[in-house]
């Protein structure tokens, strides 16, 4: 195989045909709605629009979807597709995972809820041995004071720090 | 000289030194991690380099972007897996030269010509920074926006075989920068009546959902590989001596670098390709490229190091970012208020020519450090993949959350990071997205400011450099359908299926030659250039 060859990627043939439709269907349902959902300002040039840049957008999706699936060889979905599409909701339970995690942190607080999440989906996704969870609640501990401790980034202190004694308490807002 | 006087004293600053230092290790360490790469790592890093000053948000920004390729070639070179996506063609001839034994000797020569690149371009840069003041200024609202036209035009160019899908994803970044209150006649797009929309998508959610967290969706739904390191032979620094002999190849590599680096939307791999491709046009033994050439690693290793520092000019000078990476680095300028073009050469040359400072001296750093650090740099590769999975998966989240402690910004991320996951399943690119987001709205608001002084079509074009860029993208157009035209071939074609005769003789030959069989199966898989993450 020639060098050019291996480095044009190549498009997965199981699950594309499903993507391509779905991203067609969706670029022209929302195409369908673009004289609702934007507007057009009489008096004002064409390139000066809200629809303009929108309209541009949405005609560019549905002709590159369309006539990417229009190219294809195959536009059914067969079997492989269905495996793929499988595939794909698999990380529906990590993203669910990180999502208990935004809504717990503003109430349980930084610290223990990323050494509890790190821990705990270490320990979810197969990593069992003391060594590992060790590392999972140091680099959650270092995560928390490299970013919220030394670079300052915004993140709130959390409810239940409210409950610690005076200067433990500014500690635990300002750094943990 | 008192430009240059100045510069220094921007980086004479402990702050800008520690960014340096984190900056130039921290993205050595983040390309020898097959997995990570500098997207995830620039994207995770973007918010928090926002309460930083300009230049030292900028200066571990570009570290990690400048090392991240010196590191990413440990990986390529000694387990053929390259660290990023750019040290794809490292791997051609760095393994074969692993297999033989000299692994310390393909590493020794990357980091040189990577030095070599790197330094080249940086050079490069300052020569061509007066010119570059000179022609800035001349681009006004419309040459901006034929620029950003050609920035968007070239991304989809870039990626052959994948154009149409290219095309309509940078069309859905488009889109999902017109999103919210529109700024000129405060009307609403596709809203929805939703009050958390009227705001707009922010584009830093949007990286981070598209890199950092489908990487660590998709690292956390992957196995974990085994990793065998062989020991090799010879000595770090013989490379240098070696890279002397090849001066032609590594001028004219890095070359390449420089050239393409500056044009938006081309970068990396075809610079990389490029060079690679003249490299064994020129070389006495051109057979010998693909098994272990000192030339084609010098080649790959030379060009994509150039790049980096190249794809700042039209960053800096015109506001345009080329790739993902600088698109990210963009939205540091906004947010200190500082705006990238033609003014900013005009008025702060002192802080250009610091950047290009501190991108000499992290060139340097990295090359001591590699030397210093290599042999155990190497073990982390071994990192398992679903551990990393579950460590950006938490570093996403300071990096959404801290934007505005917003639980919607992270369900946007998240959304973002399924749709990335997919992407990455069926190979199909992400940068697209990211650059269409960004030149969407830089080409709204330079083509609504250029058509309030033309009256006619021409007017738009009657400019010279208007006009060059005007030529520039009808020749890519008429050449890029005249190409398609002649290779007209389904999007999905399988290869063909192996003949009964191959099959027959594989039978014959028995079980010993499945070993050699096992061993072809896993270069050719690590081998095909697959976007990894970018």
């Amino acid at each position: 195989m020639s060098q050019e060859a291996d480095l044009s990627p190549k498009t997965r043939g199981a699950g594309q045909v499903v993507f391509v439709l779905a991203a067609l269907i969706l670029s022209l349902l929302l195409l369908s709605q673009i004289r609702s959902q934007t507007a057009w300002v009489d008096g004002t040039k064409l390139t000066a629009q809200p629809r303009f840049w929108p309209s541009v957008a949405l005609i560019t999706m549905v002709l590159g979807f369309g006539m990417h699936a229009w190219r294809m060889t195959r536009r059914r979905p067969n079997r492989t597709d269905w495996v793929e599409l499988r595939r794909w909701a698999e990380p529906l339970e990590y993203a669910l995972w990180f999502m208990g995690f935004v809504w717990l942190v503003p109430l349980v607080g930084f610290l223990p809820m990323s050494i509890a999440f790190s821990v705990a989906l270490t320990w979810r996704v197969g990593y069992r041995s003391g060594l590992m969870t060790g590392l999972a609640v140091v680099f959650a501990a270092t995560v928390v004071v490299v970013f919220k401790g030394l670079l300052g980034v915004k993140i709130p202190g959390a409810a239940i720090y409210e409950y610690l004694p005076g200067a433990l308490r500014s500690f635990f807002i300002l750094y943990l | 000289m008192d430009v240059f006087a100045d510069a220094l004293l921007v980086l004479a600053r402990w702050d800008v030194l520690i960014a340096l230092l984190v900056g130039s290790i921290g993205g050595v360490a983040i390309g020898a991690i097959p997995g990570v790469g500098p997207a995830v790592a620039i994207a995770i890093l973007l918010p928090a380099t926002f309460s930083l000053d300009p230049i030292v948000g900028l200066t571990v920004l570009l570290g990690i972007y400048g090392s991240s390729m010196y590191g990413g070639s440990i990986p390529a070179i000694l387990i053929n897996t390259p660290g990023t996506a750019v040290n794809a063609l490292t791997t051609y001839d760095g393994f074969p030269m692993t297999l033989r034994g000299e692994g310390r000797r393909a590493l020794s020569l990357a980091y040189s010509a990577s030095f070599f690149g790197g330094i080249f371009s940086v050079v490069c840069l300052i020569l061509l920074a007066p010119l570059l003041a000179k022609v800035a200024p001349m681009f006004g609202s419309r040459e901006i926006f034929l620029a950003a036209l050609l920035g968007i035009l070239l991304v989809v160019v870039a990626h052959k075989g994948q154009m149409l899908i290219a095309g309509a994803l940078s069309g859905f970044g488009i889109l999902l920068g017109t999103v919210g209150l529109e700024p000129v006649k405060y009307t609403r797009r596709f809203t929805f009546d939703q009050s958390w929309l009227a705001g707009g998508i922010d584009l830093i959610v949007v990286v981070l959902g598209l890199f950092a967290l489908s990487q660590a969706f998709l690292l956390l739904t992957m196995d974990d590989e085994k990793i065998r390191i062989t020991k090799s032979r010879g000595s770090l620094f013989q490379g240098f001596r070696e890279l002397a002999r090849h001066p032609r190849v590594a001028a004219i590599s890095a070359s390449f670098g420089v050239l393409m680096g500056m044009i938006p939307g081309v970068g990396e791999f075809t610079a990389q390709f490029m060079s690679y491709t003249s490299a064994r046009k020129l070389s006495k033994t051109p057979e010998a490229f693909g098994h272990g050439s000192s030339e084609g690693l010098i080649a790959s290793e030379t060009a994509n190091n150039a790049v980096p520092g190249a794809a700042m000019i039209p960053l800096l000078a015109l506001g345009i970012p080329g790739e993902a990476l600088t698109a990210m680095m963009l939205s540091v300028f906004y947010v200190h208020n500082v705006v990238p073009g033609p003014g900013l050469f005009a008025f702060q040359m002192d802080f250009i020519v610091a950047l290009y400072l501190a991108l000499l001296i992290l060139n340097v750093l990295v090359v001591v450090f590699l030397l210093i650090s290599t042999g155990w740099l190497v073990y982390l590769t071994k990192i398992p993949n679903r551990f990393l999975g579950v460590c950006i998966l938490l570093l996403s989240f300071v990096g959404v959350y801290s934007i505005r402690n917003s639980g919607v910004d992270c369900a946007i991320a998240a959304v973002f990071g399924l749709i990335g996951y997919v992407l990455k399943r069926l190979n199909l690119p992400i940068v697209p997205i990211v650059l269409g987001m960004v030149l969407g709205g830089i080409m709204e608001v330079k083509l609504r400011a250029a058509m309030n002084r033309v009256k006619t079509p021409i007017d738009f074009i009657d400019r010279p450099i208007a006009f060059l860029l005007f030529c520039i993208i009808v020749v890519i157009c008429v050449s890029t359908l005249w190409r398609v035209w002649r290779e007209w071939t389904p999007v999905d074609r399988r290869k063909p299926g192996k003949k009964a005769s191959a099959r027959f003789a594989k039978r014959l030959a028995g079980r010993h030659t499945r070993h050699f069989d096992d061993r072809l199966k896993i270069q050719r898989r690590t081998r095909r250039y697959d976007h990894l993450g970018s």
